[in-house]
């Protein structure tokens, strides 16, 4: 394969975990909910990933075959994902409380929970925790990266082209009327927050079980909030989405390979970039005009 | 915030007594609560439980056997920064700004104390202290001050524009330590020590403690009056009054003519001193001042969420939560050392207290027909 190919599939690859998250958040913004809690979601699904493929020799019968598989796995993963987010929605929309207090609380249960977790698991030798990894199906991609891809026209489908993703897009813009109109507003966002905790399930599974198949503690080391920014850049649409992932992913795979091609830039500067371009965008693209004007507003029936 | 009614219901607050029973009852529940958590997280890790209670007691505490200076002295040194970091929070939050920045501005602060000791190590070393805590904190408010000026001229959401600037500063941290500030010898991944005369002074004497130098270090009494300066500044200034004010309700601020933005600039730019403070305290009062190129701070600036939620957001609050998850870290650190138990069990403990503090808030706020936060 050229070296072009290569850092394309690198960009893609590393692009994948970030545009599952950010989907998700994407659903999920638009209701009216703001979810810093992402990260975390992101670790928990990492973690449940690994813990399902680990425990899916255990199963009974031996239903899914004697080695550990990693599609038990992501299944668990969404589970574990979907959740953490009902906690979150308790929280959140329930009991109306402020979302980014319920975010943050969230990221720290799950790295504390996680952590806590990972001692009680069962060590192979040298002490490493490994198991099997995703299978890759085409072109070195497991069956995640496709999925993500896939996944950006048919959020927006369903955003922008259905009746379901009018009412949705109304109870994070107007929640009152929205209600009067006849929306359960809360049942509503609700689901959307089910869906970006399975969403961030799948993209913690790729962290664990996509490429080297372990868990440590911390592992989304901040992918969740990157995932926050890819949103707000990509202006709360899949394609925007799309385009921002890809562009983190290619700074990525650029400070990767920056040293590779001699590029002169020190190694902390590149890594710093895609923070930096975020800013960036959000600073002098149009940024607030666009969000959904009921964002991070806790809506309680009256 | 915008279209939920007044209270409907009658609410005369109860009398004094009844609120501190009130009070007292739910301190005594979140104990037993915590306990109980503890109990159990220890069960399922396979730890005895009575023992691991009692070695975390003894490390933030003391016992009879070792004195408690030692003990105590680390639950001080782990209180500091969390009581200015916790600070920061609580200003930026009441004035209705989510910045989860104290991290990178708690960088910055000590990245530039480190570059002015590099630069001027040749002024007189009281100087060179009083220097470096000014500049840290000074550029710890830029660095603050960068994300209210992204709310205020640019709409970015302070909570993405501060996680961001996270990021940032811990690489430029790593970039400028293993370059132009690197210690002499080119070998480690640090700056320059500092002399002794530079460095805040240890407050226990050796004889108090058989002979062992506690690290309890000045920076205790910057924290303490950090947290009597921003009371006053919250509750008795007119400026205080504006960011609560605007905290409550941007629009009703806006529309009674306090000035939003120059609040938002001010109050991020104190809130991101108060780090820069809390960053050049923790390099003063270590024991080389040198700054390493990663890991420098142990998160104080995350945990600082936490710390002033339970606080209340309120700073006399966020003293006393600090002490709380001060203790527990060097109590964490006591049990970790001797069983074996992850240090992340805390932030779990962290997570478990603020949740339980929101949703008993959430929920009382739910019954009378209140605001939340």
């Amino acid at each position: 394969m050229t070296v072009v190919g290569g850092a394309l599939l690198g960009t893609l690859s590393l692009a994948t975990p970030l545009l599952l998250a950010a989907l998700g958040e994407t659903v999920v913004q638009r209701s009216g909910v703001v979810n810093v809690g992402l990260e975390g979601m992101m670790l928990t699904g990492a973690f449940a990933a690994f813990v399902g493929t680990v425990l899916s020799v255990h199963l009974p019968y031996h239903l899914l075959g004697a080695d550990p598989n990693p599609y038990f796995g992501l299944v668990v993963a969404v589970l574990a994902g979907m959740l953490i987010a009902l906690v979150f929605a308790l929280f959140v929309v329930r009991l109306a409380a402020n979302q980014v207090v319920v975010g943050v609380v969230v990221n720290l249960l799950a790295l504390g929970l996680t952590g806590t977790l990972l001692r009680t698991l069962p060590r192979t030798g040298g002490g490493f925790l490994q198991t099997q990894a995703l299978p890759q199906i085409f072109f070195n991609q497991t069956i995640l990266t496709p999925l993500a891809f896939i996944a950006v026209p048919c959020v927006w489908w369903w955003l922008f082209r259905t009746r379901r993703g009018l009412e949705l897009r109304a109870c994070g813009e107007q929640p009152v009327a929205a209600e009067a109109a006849g929306i359960p507003v809360m049942r509503r966002r609700t689901a959307a927050i089910l869906f970006g905790g399975a969403m961030a399930g799948l993209a913690g599974a790729f962290l664990s079980v996509g490429d080297v198949p372990t868990f440590q503690e911390g592992m989304s080391a901040g992918r969740g909030f990157i995932a926050l920014a890819i949103v707000t850049s990509g202006r709360w649409n899949p394609w925007g989405c799309l385009i921002a992932a890809l562009v983190f992913g290619f700074t990525d795979r650029l400070q990767i390979q920056g040293q590779a091609i001699g590029l002169h830039i020190p190694h902390d500067l590149l890594l710093a970039l895609p923070y930096i371009a975020t800013l960036l965008i959000l600073a002098f693209g149009s940024g607030w005009s666009v969000s959904p004007a009921a964002l991070g507003r806790p809506y309680r029936r009256t | 915030m915008n279209t939920l009614p007044l209270p409907t219901t009658d609410v005369t607050p109860p009398s004094l007594p009844m609120r501190t029973l009130r009070f007292l009852l739910q301190i005594a529940g979140y104990t037993l609560g915590f306990l109980l958590l503890l109990g159990l997280t220890f069960l399922a890790l396979r730890i005895p439980a009575a023992e691991a209670l009692r070695s975390l007691w003894t490390g933030a505490f003391g016992d009879a056997q070792n004195g408690h200076l030692a003990a105590l002295s680390n639950t001080l040194i782990e209180t500091t920064p969390l009581v200015l970091t916790g600070l920061g929070v609580v200003v930026a939050w009441r004035a209705g700004l989510f910045s989860i920045g104290g991290e990178g501005q708690l960088l910055m602060g000590a990245l530039a104390a480190t570059a002015l000791a590099k630069v001027g190590g040749h002024l007189p070393a009281p100087l060179l202290t009083v220097l470096m805590v000014l500049v840290a904190t000074l550029s710890g408010a830029v660095w603050g001050a960068l994300a209210g000026w992204l709310r205020v001229r640019r709409n970015v959401q302070e909570v993405i524009s501060t996680i961001m600037l996270n990021y940032v500063a811990k690489f430029v941290v790593s970039w400028l330590v293993l370059g132009v500030l690197q210690e002499h010898t080119h070998h480690n991944p640090q700056s320059e020590s500092l002399p002794n005369t530079v460095l805040f002074a240890r407050l226990l004497p050796r004889q108090w403690s058989d002979n062992m130098q506690t690290s309890l270090h000045g920076g205790v009494f910057l924290a303490l009056l950090a947290v009597l300066v921003i009371a006053v500044a919250l509750y008795r200034t007119p400026m205080g009054f504006g960011l609560r004010v605007m905290g409550q309700n941007a629009e009703a601020a806006r529309a009674a003519h306090f000035p939003v933005d120059a609040l938002r600039m001010r109050a991020m730019a104190i809130s991101g001193g108060l780090c820069g403070l809390a960053g050049v305290i923790e390099l003063l009062g270590s024991s080389t001042g040198s700054l390493p190129a990663n890991d420098f701070s142990s998160g104080w600036g995350y945990t600082a969420v936490p710390v002033a939620l339970l606080g209340g957001l309120h700073p006399g609050g966020t003293l006393l939560s600090a002490l709380f998850f001060g203790a527990l870290t060097a109590g964490c650190r006591n049990l970790s050392q001797f069983q074996g138990v992850p240090t992340v069990l805390i932030y779990l403990i962290q997570g478990m207290a603020v949740l339980a503090v929101v949703g008993g808030r959430a929920s009382r706020a739910r019954r009378t027909g209140s605001e939340t936060e």
